[in-house]
């Protein structure tokens, strides 16, 4: 090294060096991605650093690889403007013509200040739309039934039955669990307090009318929106991704027909049976947990329930699951056929679907306590 | 910097789903700056070859390396590693639907936690620039873009960390003819500027003669042919004589070499 020559600064990345009063900085090395790597920062502010010197030289053909992360490493520490001495290889300049052509990233799109009237308004008119959707799904599905009446040879048989036992025969087993368990703790927590009045054979009023009238019908209400209902949302929403509605349509084969009718039917049968089935456990759970813990005899529980429980509670604990079964299905088919073709959509698409049939479910429960305030009730004067 | 270490190595790869086999014994180099085509009938394992190259799929015997390293016994250290060094242009575009245009191609800058908003926006400019999609395209959602456009943004987001190798699964699938040309020229640009190597399965011979530097040919569950395509066309198979001597097969060779 000649005597005029002094290294003033090194490192794996840069060397500068100052000869004949011009001071000069040549990059070594590979600019690259994966060689820069957790380096980056700090050669970048380094760079940086030295491009403030004006009359700095710089030298960039000893630099073995660079790629796109390395050339925007240094164009950033030029403040996108070349300096005024540069050498460099010719494939490297390709990539600075590059930046130097590049356009400024546009502006996101700001919000407007109005924003919260605008999306309450927004949603208002989502609203509007899903409840006129759901409304029109309704009217078709009935003029469906109509079609049906007059050409009984084209009744989807073969979906019902499939629906009824996707909906119906498979959810017998978590209906059940739940039952039983929401039994034994109804039963467990009121036969105490009856207990300490001497009033336990009032157990089986309270047991059978709030079960068969209310918590056999809303927990199965409850426990189907969100199994059965999740997936015809979602298996509408894959169709939908997949294009089988459009091939069904250019089939001239109505959805309305073959795909919403089938499930409000299939769900329509489904649900009262279920009720029924999930209110005979919970009840099961409730006098064994009654046996246990005050000694209330279960055979005199059995004979005593008709008793307690007039038989138009029954009735109406099915009515509603006809009704909820029905809404469910209407409600998860809208949902599903709104579903656009992409993963955002089907997963909120599968939520809303949910959210809504669980609160229509609540909704109908309600209704009926209003209009059937007066029937199945002894109120013992 | 050309070394003769293959960037890709196969060896002895056997697959089976149950008891139908799909591959047996493949053995395959993939070398430095070469563009690869893989071709082979419907079902005969293409894309099962390729998700096996990126680990996505684990054969029932024989080894993958990538770069010198195998890839289904290292560590995940490792693994992350090698997969930053290279893209995957996967054949349905593969965009995050929940992301506009520009996350979607800063999502894999910004995991790596060692680059500034400042350069991550430069670089998703220029990767843009490069693919040719223009700036007010950006904040769009990819369900609004058209298939093309698809193919051009999911390019970019396979070349976001400036890859040493690229996969690219059916690019043309699925383009009308002038935009799989475009696509095809796109390609060779950025190879001329990128040291890139290039794996590609494709069934249009039109993307493979215009791109391949070499062509594997996949039938009867093994490599029958692996070469430059002048060579290939000489090979008496079935599947080759059916494949590139039909009359498309003619029609489209003609202008690139002589035919037997």
């Amino acid at each position: 090294m000649l005597p005029s020559n002094h290294i003033d600064d090194t490192s794996p990345w840069y060397q500068i060096t100052v000869e004949q009063n011009i001071s000069c900085i040549k990059l070594t090395g590979s600019y690259t991605l994966a060689a820069l790597d957790q380096q980056l920062q700090k050669v970048g502010a380094k760079l940086t650093h030295f491009a403030t010197q004006s009359d700095l030289h710089w030298d960039l053909t000893s630099i073995q690889q660079m790629d796109h992360a390395g050339a925007v490493l240094i164009w950033r520490a030029w403040k996108m403007h070349r300096p005024a001495n540069l050498l460099i290889r010719p494939e490297h300049e390709r990539l600075f013509t590059h930046l130097e052509k590049a356009r400024p990233a546009p502006k996101p799109v700001r919000r407007d200040i109005l924003w919260p009237i605008l999306t309450l308004g927004r949603r208002f008119f989502l609203f509007w739309d899903h409840l006129t959707g759901i409304i029109t799904l309704l009217g078709q599905v009935l003029l469906n039934v109509l079609y049906l009446v007059k050409h009984p040879n084209q009744i989807p048989l073969r979906e019902i039955s499939a629906n009824l036992f996707r909906t119906g025969a498979q959810a017998l087993s978590i209906t059940a669990l739940v039952g039983f368990l929401i039994g034994i703790v109804l039963s467990y927590l009121s036969s105490e307090q009856l207990h300490s009045y001497g009033a336990d054979m009032f157990i089986i009023n309270i047991l059978g009318m709030s079960i068969v009238r209310e918590l056999g019908p809303m927990l199965a209400a409850i426990l189907v929106a969100g199994r059965s209902g999740s997936s015809m949302t979602a298996q509408l929403g894959v169709m939908r991704v997949t294009e089988e509605l459009d091939a069904l349509t250019v089939m001239g084969i109505p959805h309305s027909l073959r795909l919403v009718l089938p499930k409000i039917i299939g769900l329509g049968i489904a649900m009262p049976l279920v009720v029924l089935w999930t209110s005979a456990i919970a009840l099961l759970g409730g006098i064994l947990a009654a046996d246990l813990q005050i000694g209330l005899n279960y055979k005199y529980a059995l004979s005593n329930l008709p008793d307690a429980v007039p038989v138009a509670n029954l009735w109406i604990g099915m009515g509603k699951g006809v009704v909820c079964g029905m809404a469910i299905a209407l409600i998860a088919c809208h949902f599903g056929l709104r579903i656009k073709p992409n993963t955002e959509s089907l997963g909120e698409g599968t939520t809303n679907s949910v959210v809504t049939s669980i609160t229509a479910v609540i909704l109908i429960d309600a209704i009926f306590a209003v209009i059937f305030s007066n029937v199945g009730l002894k109120i013992r004067s | 910097m050309i070394n003769n270490d293959p960037i890709i190595e196969l060896q002895g790869l056997y697959t089976r789903f149950g008891s139908h086999v799909i591959h047996k014994n493949i053995n395959l180099n993939i070398y430095q700056g070469e563009i690869l085509s893989l071709v082979g009938g419907s079902g005969s394992g293409k894309t099962t070859l390729l998700r096996q190259m990126l680990s996505l799929e684990i054969p029932a015997q024989g080894s993958v390396k990538i770069l010198g390293h195998s890839t289904y016994d290292c560590d995940l250290e490792l693994l992350r590693s090698l997969r930053n060094r290279s893209g995957v242009l996967f054949q349905q575009g593969a965009l995050f639907s929940a992301l506009n245009v520009y996350d979607n191609i800063a999502l894999p800058m910004r995991e790596l936690h060692c680059l500034t908003e400042e350069m991550i926006r430069d670089l998703v400019m220029l990767k843009l620039d490069m693919v040719e999609v223009e700036a007010q395209h950006v904040n769009k959602m990819p369900a609004e873009l058209s298939g093309g456009m698809i193919k051009r943004v999911a390019l970019a987001r396979a070349l976001a960390l400036d890859p040493e190798v690229l996969f690219l699964d059916e690019p043309t699938a699925g383009l009308d003819p002038p935009l799989s040309e475009s696509f095809i020229k796109l390609i060779q640009t950025l190879r001329k500027e990128l040291t890139l190597t290039i794996i590609m399965v494709t069934h249009d011979l039109d993307t493979l003669a215009a791109l391949s530097t070499r062509v594997a040919v996949l039938a009867d569950q093994s490599l029958v042919a692996v070469g430059e395509l002048a060579d290939i066309i000489k090979i008496d198979h079935p599947f080759i004589k059916e494949f590139f001597l039909g009359e498309r097969g003619r029609n489209v060779l003609r202008n690139v070499l002589t035919l037997p």
